[in-house]
């Protein structure tokens, strides 16, 4: 092979198996809570619609309740695993960190012209930066405005915090909206920057220097 | 995404587009996988070793709600200017069924684990120490209402009755062929009450005259009314809801 002569090509690693495992699981839970709390919303709707019953799970509101309440554990023990990962290994002030708003807009701006350049995957845009804190916030909120609407008397203090029981309904539907468009903004963009999909899995990426 | 420049020729980008078809045909089957798991869930969730598990894991539930619940933990009161009006009419029946139970023939029947076994009127049931409360009554559907109910602690009663208290169950049957039980902690909880009255009026058949058993530390369905019997034992009875796979403890 010609390597010597196209440039040398090597492996570099970007995603460590931590960062990998925990974000498969998290997306296995995600979809299977974001399903099921469809159909949980749509027993008793507070905004006037409903999800189509054809992408919910459960089949009914118990079975749906059953999933939610299962893969609520996934979800927050996963991400227990993930954030301490990310506090204690450094994983997220290296990569997160730092954060400019001018610099947030600016590179949302750029990738809304097509023109962001994903060239490093081991370095995160800061439009990438905004994206990925957000969805750790929004995680954050759904679990404690879903332990509110779980236990408004056992955890009546967290309930409190957003208004009481039906206070954190809402804040529990906002934060599955965000989370959602956010999700779909990512695989939107998985799906323009394809090499990025084997690298959330194998953890390498091709670099050419 | 970095755009590609047209001036590139085909032949120099065909290994690289080859390895980019074949990754967009491999995320698409894997979109495809994921729609298909969602669109075939009422199947996934009927499947008996999923169902298993399901069930399993919503029985490990009742036991983490049994160690977060608190004895002393008190549901939040409100002021009466805060109850829901009308107070919405619940049951796995319409409103046009609901049940009516004859207030003079009524009798509460005991059984189980308790020392006096004898039936109780309505005036022997009036006649105990009363107490209101206005709390959120908060539907498993994910809807809820403020209202106010009177009646005696459940606690109290329980006393009255000899009931052994070291006993994990009390079961209830209604006159609405409807079931249900809980735990003995939440039964002997300062806010459960046997309740006879709702805003101050006995309690409307719609409510469940003769009796109403409010649990403010429990989902709405864990308030058996129309009860026409009770029962402490240590053998789970199960509910109603419960037996189709609603989780039986359902504390609030």
């Amino acid at each position: 092979m010609g390597a010597a002569q196209q440039g040398h090509t090597d492996w570099v690693k970007i995603h460590p198996l931590m960062v990998r495992i925990t974000h498969w699981i998290n997306a296995l839970a995600i979809l299977v809570m974001v399903a099921s709390g469809w159909r949980i919303y749509n027993a008793s709707p507070i905004f006037p619609f409903r999800f189509p019953n054809e992408l919910t799970l459960g089949g009914w509101l118990a079975g749906a309740l059953q999933w939610h309440f299962a893969a609520m554990w996934l979800l927050a023990l996963n991400g227990l695993a993930y954030l301490a990962y990310g506090i204690l290994s450094g994983h997220f002030r290296r990569k997160l960190l730092p954060i400019s708003l001018r610099e947030v807009i600016r590179d949302v701006l750029e990738a809304l012209r097509g023109r962001l350049s994903h060239e490093d995957l081991s370095m995160y845009n800061a439009a990438q930066r905004a994206a990925y804190l957000a969805i750790i916030l929004c995680g954050i909120a759904l679990v404690f405005s879903g332990l509110a609407i779980w236990k408004p008397v056992q955890l009546q203090e967290i309930a409190a915090l957003m208004g009481g029981y039906e206070g954190a309904r809402v804040v529990h539907f906002i934060a599955m909206s965000l989370l959602v468009f956010i999700v779909l903004v990512h695989v939107a963009m998985v799906i323009l920057v394809p090499r990025s999909l084997p690298t959330m899995i194998t953890g390498r990426a091709r670099r050419i220097s | 995404m970095k755009k590609r420049s047209m001036a590139t020729s085909l032949a120099d980008q065909s290994p690289k587009l080859v390895r980019s078809i074949e990754r967009r045909l491999f995320l698409r089957q894997g979109l495809s996988l994921g729609a298909l798991a969602l669109l075939s869930g009422c199947d996934l969730t009927d499947d008996e070793g999923v169902q298993k598990v399901l069930t399993g894991i919503s029985r490990w539930n009742d036991g983490v709600q049994g160690w977060l619940f608190s004895s002393t933990k008190l549901a939040p009161e409100f002021p009466e200017s805060a109850i829901t009006k009308p107070f919405p009419f619940n049951a796995f029946y319409g409103e046009d069924e609901i049940t009516l139970v004859d207030g003079n023939s009524y009798k509460l029947e005991i059984e189980g684990l308790v020392r006096e076994k004898r039936p109780w009127t309505l005036p022997e049931l009036y006649a105990l120490p009363q107490t209101s409360q206005v709390t959120r009554h908060i539907c498993v559907e994910g809807w809820s209402a403020i209202g106010k109910w009177s009646g005696v602690r459940f606690s109290v009663f329980l006393e009255r009755i000899g009931a052994d208290t070291t006993a994990k169950y009390v079961g209830f049957t209604c006159a609405d062929d409807y079931y249900t039980s809980v735990d003995m902690a939440t039964a002997l909880h300062p806010q459960t009450l046997l309740t006879f009255r709702y805003a101050d009026e006995i309690l409307p058949p719609k409510y469940g005259f003769p009796m109403k058993l409010r649990i403010p530390t429990k989902l709405g369905f864990k308030n058996p009314k129309h009860i026409v019997a009770m029962f402490v034992t240590n053998e789970y009875p199960g509910g109603y809801w419960e037996d189709q796979g609603y989780n039986w403890f359902s504390g609030s």
